[in-house]
């Protein structure tokens, strides 16, 4: 069995906030109907997390269960956990009309950390996100561009946020938020 | 700019998000209709100033499609509603009414 790799190595920027490729982790999407409490409840007890409401991502640990759309879920656990998990959540979907699918290598994760206004500022630069603390903070994630390629983020606490793109377009990504981080602030 | 709510997942964003799709509520003609219907569904298309009805995807976001109604000329946005229907809801044109009185599109005014 191979090992895992990620697609820029680890590479990062330290600037006026950091940002890093994260290791590889696990990524299993859930098509289904949200509403359907057959699916949540399948949902919530492989993952062991409550499932959060429209665009919200319940965070714990390195577990992360995220509403991408109202047909879809995202659950984020260690690599490991992936085989055992996707093997659960199929046999606690049988009969439900669900797809779970293991997408852990289809895409690239950055982690961004510094300053809250700081990490706000480089987001949205980025994104046509209204970034304001009163708008958009942590328990909430949210699906839209980086520019000119799609990407979602959450912040799992104050001062950090985790984004996620597709692998093929990490090296953008990763170019896109470090001239971001290095440029200087606007707002004070 | 518009800036658009999708009803789908109650995103309010601006334009670049999403992606528009033309004409609203067409009626599909196919096999067996007649040639001017068939080619009034492939090609024939409202170009108005004033009141239109769009689909629209949320491209980046949700990836849905929904619908919104327009004023093609001030880009004020009367309101979005999920494409899974044949008509703008009642209360949208109503809203319309008030806003644009005397406006028509297609059958609807």
């Amino acid at each position: 069995m191979s090992e895992p790799v990620s697609a820029l190595g680890g590479a990062k920027t330290e600037a006026l906030v950091t940002v890093e490729e994260m290791a590889p982790r696990g990524m299993i999407v859930l098509r289904g109907k949200l509403d359907d409490t057959a699916i949540t409840g399948a949902l919530e007890k492989v993952s062991g997390l409550a499932m959060p409401g429209q665009r919200g991502i319940t965070v714990d640990g390195a577990r992360r269960l995220a509403w991408m759309s109202p047909d879809e879920a995202m659950l984020i656990l260690p690599r490991g956990d992936v085989s055992g998990a996707q093997a659960d959540l199929t046999a606690a979907l049988a009969g439900a009309h669900a797809l779970v699918a293991d997408l852990s290598d289809a895409r690239a994760s950055f982690r961004l950390s510094g300053e809250d206004a700081a990490l706000r500022e480089v987001l949205a630069r980025l994104s046509p996100v209204d970034m304001h603390q009163t708008a958009f903070g942590p328990g909430m994630v949210r699906r839209t561009r980086l520019a000119q390629v799609a990407g979602a983020f959450w912040m799992p606490e104050v001062g950090v946020a985790e984004l996620v793109t597709f692998r093929s377009v990490a090296q953008y990504a990763f170019d896109l938020l470090s001239v971001a981080a290095r440029s200087p602030r606007v707002f004070a | 700019m518009l800036i658009l709510t999708c009803p789908c997942c109650g995103v309010t964003a601006e334009e670049t998000e999403f992606h528009g799709g033309g004409e609203a509520h067409l009626k599909r003609e196919g096999p067996g209709s007649d040639d001017a219907a068939f080619e009034g569904y492939l090609f024939h298309r409202e170009n108005p100033r004033g009141v239109h009805f769009e689909r629209w995807r949320h491209v980046y976001g949700c990836g849905k499609w929904f619908h919104a109604a327009r004023d093609t000329g001030t880009l004020e946005v009367f309101g979005t509603y999920s494409a899974q229907t044949t008509e703008p809801p009642a209360d949208l044109l109503e809203k319309i009414r008030e806003r644009r009185p005397g406006w028509s599109w297609r059958e609807f005014s």
